[in-house]
């Protein structure tokens, strides 16, 4: 299976360029299928292709597992048994700088990816690394939060909302923990093994990653720290 | 040291679980012994452990699924007897809390570690083939999401000689799973076996899926895919949607037995209904993800013996697409005595309702596809039809408990048991029957013997009957399940009858031994060489059996819904076989045993996890992840098969057909 380059991505460009509006296109179905892109009738998709699809699909599942934490944390949001309520225990200050890292990062990750394209091993290590620092600073701040609640006595042990609470955003924070041992060790990959086509996929698939890891901190930003702020 | 672990775990003073231990503990020596002796383990080392082949991975699924199956069956046979022993007066013969574990662990391993693994084995060995490509998307992956349903499936047997299994019930309803009520390592052992066996399916799941969609031979447009694989990737879109939902729920229920939170806690305000919501928001999927690929097997069946292509095959597909759609629907009809309300509970009653209507769809194409068709009452066949009879009883009775207030009387009483076995048993039970007389030519290069696989089927069938229906009539009459006791002596003789069933379905089980046994000394006789054995119509029967490890020399380009049948019609119409095509090399996965290792140090990490040995579960941990860089830092993923190989092959097979069709008669070609 040879795979140079991004074949369904450059002839979709391709024909974006030919054809602005697409006029007498369709990117599916069978009228033009892409070779390669697994579409109707021409045969398996490319490597490349499978790869990312596949990882979609399990990012998907990711985010179904999130859904159910949730919805445990709404459920539970009331269940403060007489202890903290959700309004009095979040610093949105806090919070907001921990945004700001997370979604910066998520930046310099796009642009880490675009220097990948560029087969450009330097670049590509610089915004990895920003990346990788940006999100041991968030990581950082959610333990500083999470300490500082515990030395106020506020630990999931002491009601059902804190459980919530604590697992959804936990949850998150072990996923980006995961996320920067996985960039650890695909910066070292990249370092030794350069751009081949199985280097190519796994970046391809820590990019999707780490921007579902900030299209979840969105929705525990709003549904857990700004609703709690909300009078 | 060592966590809670020590000495009082093994169960020195229960002679029951003591003996079955030691003989299979004893079972599982001698067969290494005998690996090691006979000097096998290279052979099984490369050809099997590591093997990344997708049709190795599904035999080996099929295999723990038959073993688990057999286990789960013991279970159930020393439950009836119990109860039968256990009526009026009598005592019986297991004490409470270990009759408890094994209606627990007979659920729980009928389901995931039984069910599961011989639907996923279909899956894997079929999809690939029917689709006309060399494996799935992710064949690495696949030995690892199968080794980790194999070590779930370990760790819940090691509960046997080493501490307890829940005594929750098979899916461990708060409060009483939390250490409150349940202190010991039971549910912990639950908890963590089928954490690791749901992420291995959830891995074999988006694997199937990927495949469907992204890699289908030339040709093979949505609306030309067999039927089974259509149902492969609905259960599979189900697994992808509902697995996640299971990991969720038991990671809280395990944050609240760890760390003392409070999701499901009766104190500090945790929510115990939440975790029968969310669980059944995976378990009724879970059901469907079970029976779809078992309507997908029986579609594949009908055609085939009937001599006909499927009648109403887009109807089929939309009847399956939509079965995968409402089944996320339906949860609540599991617990309508909850108390949600009337509104609540007409939703789901409506919406559980309505699944018949997809399903009726398929029931009546299957009769159609038999209809003026040319029926051969072979075995596949047989469990086929045995299917429909068993399985329309089964829906009636499930359409009866989706009705909220009939539901209020009938909730968690025998007569639900009688129909969630009526389902279960008839379709996926029957299924993997039926496919295992199907496709065992294909997958070992001989046939089943039929008279012993008649004598196996009519066995079941009676024997689920005599076993089940008195369970209904015990239900309507009041009997709930799960009593260690019964005390109306008039359950008596539905009781004693349900047993008679018990022991004729144990005379199936040994007439399917005995098959395989005949089967294997007279594989000469019953030798497959064309690859076609049934005169089939999808593009498995295009290969040799057993297939070669690429499937196919050249991959096929299809021009129509049945793709073999048309290729066939064509040889027979010209007498020969199509021209031989250009031969080119074949690239094809690296062996890996990525699989085994992750496998076995996650067996260590749940093991250790139950027993609270913390430094072992860490490390463990740690190396699982420094294995996982080595493997990542592999440089080959694949090797060439050079094209001489690919000829010498796929020239032996095309022999084998030219023979099969000077064989034939003339007329036959005109079919």
């Amino acid at each position: 299976m040879t795979d140079t380059g991004l074949p369904a991505s450059l002839e979709a460009l391709r024909r974006l360029r030919e054809d602005p509006h697409r006029l007498g296109h369709r990117a599916h179905g069978p009228a033009a299928p892409v070779p390669g892109a697994g579409h109707g009738e021409t045969g398996p998709a490319r490597k490349r292709v499978i790869v990312g699809y596949g990882f979609w699909i399990f990012l998907l599942s990711d985010i179904v597992m999130f859904a159910c934490f949730f919805a445990a944390f709404a459920v539970l949001r009331g269940a403060t048994a007489g202890g903290p309520t959700i309004a009095q225990i979040v610093d949105l200050k806090r919070v907001g700088w921990e945004t700001a890292c997370l979604l910066l990062s998520s930046y310099t990750c796009g642009l880490s990816f675009a220097a990948t394209n560029a087969r450009n091993k330097l670049w590509t290590q610089v915004f990895l690394l920003l990346t990788g620092l940006l999100g041991l600073a968030f990581v950082a701040l959610e333990l500083q939060e999470f300490l500082d609640l515990a030395a106020r006595g506020i630990t999931p042990q002491r009601s059902a909302m804190l459980t919530g609470f604590f697992g959804l955003v936990g949850l998150h924070g072990v996923h980006v923990t995961i996320g920067g041992l996985w960039l650890a060790t695909m910066m070292a990959q990249v370092q030794f093994k350069g751009f081949r086509q199985e280097m190519m996929h796994r970046l391809l698939c820590f990019n999707l990653f780490w921007h579902a890891l900030d299209i979840v901190w969105i929705g525990i930003f709003t549904i857990v720290y700004l609703l709690a702020a909300a009078p | 040291m060592f966590g809670k672990l020590d000495w009082s775990a093994v169960p020195f003073s229960q002679p029951i679980p003591l003996i079955t231990s030691v003989v299979i503990l004893l079972a599982m020596l001698g067969v290494l012994v005998l690996a090691t002796v006979k000097g096998w383990w290279p052979y099984l080392w490369r050809e099997w452990i590591t093997s990344v082949d997708h049709k190795r991975i599904g035999v080996m699924y099929g295999l723990l699924g038959t073993l688990m199956l057999i286990r789960g069956f013991a279970d159930a046979i020393m439950m009836r007897t119990h109860q039968a022993m256990a009526v009026g007066g009598g005592e019986g013969y297991l004490p409470p809390e270990h009759y408890n574990q094994i209606f627990t662990a007979h659920g729980t391993i009928m389901i995931l570690f039984g069910a599961m693994p011989l639907v996923l084995a279909f899956m894997n060995y079929l999809v690939p083939l029917q689709l006309g490509v060399r494996d799935v998307a992710f064949p690495t992956f696949n030995s690892v999401g199968f080794w980790l349903t194999a070590s779930g499936a370990l760790l819940v047997n090691v509960s046997l000689f080493v501490g307890e299994f829940a005594r929750t019930g098979w899916l461990p309803y708060p409060p009483l799973s939390e250490n409150a009520y349940s202190p010991g390592v039971g549910v912990d052992y639950y908890l963590w076996a089928v954490q690791i066996s749901g992420i291995g399916t959830l891995i074999t799941g988006i694997n199937i899926v990927t495949t469907v969609l992204k890699m289908r031979c030339p040709g093979m447009s949505y609306l030309r895919m067999p039927i089974f694989c259509w149902t492969a990737l609905a259960s599979c879109l189900l697994i992808v949607a509902a697995f996640p939902i299971l990991t969720a729920t038991l990671a809280m229920l395990t944050l609240d037995r760890y760390l003392d939170w409070h999701y499901f806690t009766n104190t500090a305000g945790g929510n115990p209904m939440m975790f029968v919501n969310l669980v059944w928001a995976w378990g009724h999927p879970e059901v469907y993800i079970l029976v779809l690929p078992a309507f997908g097997i029986f579609s594949e069946i009908f055609p085939t013996f009937s001599g006909k292509p499927l009648f109403g095959y887009r109807s089929m597909v939309a009847a399956t697409l939509f079965i995968c759609v409402v089944s996320m629907l339906v949860w609540l009809h599991h617990f309508f005595t909850m108390g949600a309300g009337a509104a609540v509970n007409t939703f789901f009653g409506i919406s559980s309702s309505i699944i018949a209507v997809g399903t009726g769809v398929k029931i009546y194409n299957w009769i159609f596809t038999m209809y003026g068709g040319r029926v051969r009452f072979e075995v596949p066949m047989l469990w086929s039809m045995g299917f429909i009879f068993t399985f329309i009883i089964g829906g009636l009775t499930g359409v009866l408990l989706a009705i909220p207030p009939a539901d209020f009387l009938t909730h968690n009483s025998m007569f639900l048991v009688a129909h969630f076995h009526n389902v279960i048993v008839g379709a996926v039970v029957f299924a993997v029957f039926a496919g295992l007389e199907f496709w065992f030519p294909k997958v070992f290069g001989f046939r089943l013997h039929a008279g012993w696989g008649k004598a196996a089927f009519w066995l079941a069938f009676t024997g689920f009957w005599v076993t089940f229906t008195p369970l209904y009539v015990l239900g309507l009459q009041g009997m709930t399940r799960r009593l260690q006791h019964v005390n109306v002596p008039d359950w008596a003789p539905g009781l004693y009858v349900s047993v008679v069933g018990v022991a004729i379905l144990a005379l199936g089980v040994a007439a399917q031994i005995i098959q395989l046994v005949v089967s294997i000394r007279h594989r000469d006789t019953l030798r497959d060489v064309t690859g076609d054995p049934w005169d089939g119509r999808s593009l498995e029967w295009a290969t040799a059996s057993p297939p070669p490890f690429f499937n196919f020399a050249v991959m096929p380009d299809v021009e129509g819904e049945e793709a073999y049948w048309d290729i066939k019609r064509r040889a027979l119409e010209s007498q020969q076989l199509g021209p031989e095509p250009d031969y080119a090399p074949i690239e094809m996965p690296l062996n890996s045993p990525v699989g085994i290792y992750t496998a076995f140090f996650t067996f260590v990490f749940g093991f250790s996890m139950v027993w609270h040995i913390w430094w072992v579960a860490v490390a463990a941990l740690v190396a699982a992840f420094a294995g996982f860089v080595v493997f990542a830092w592999r440089d080959a993923h694949e090797h060439e098969v050079p094209a001489e190989e690919v000829a010498r092959l796929d020239r032996a097979r095309r022999e084998a057909r030219t023979a099969l069709l000077a064989r034939l008669p003339r007329e036959e070609s005109a079919s």
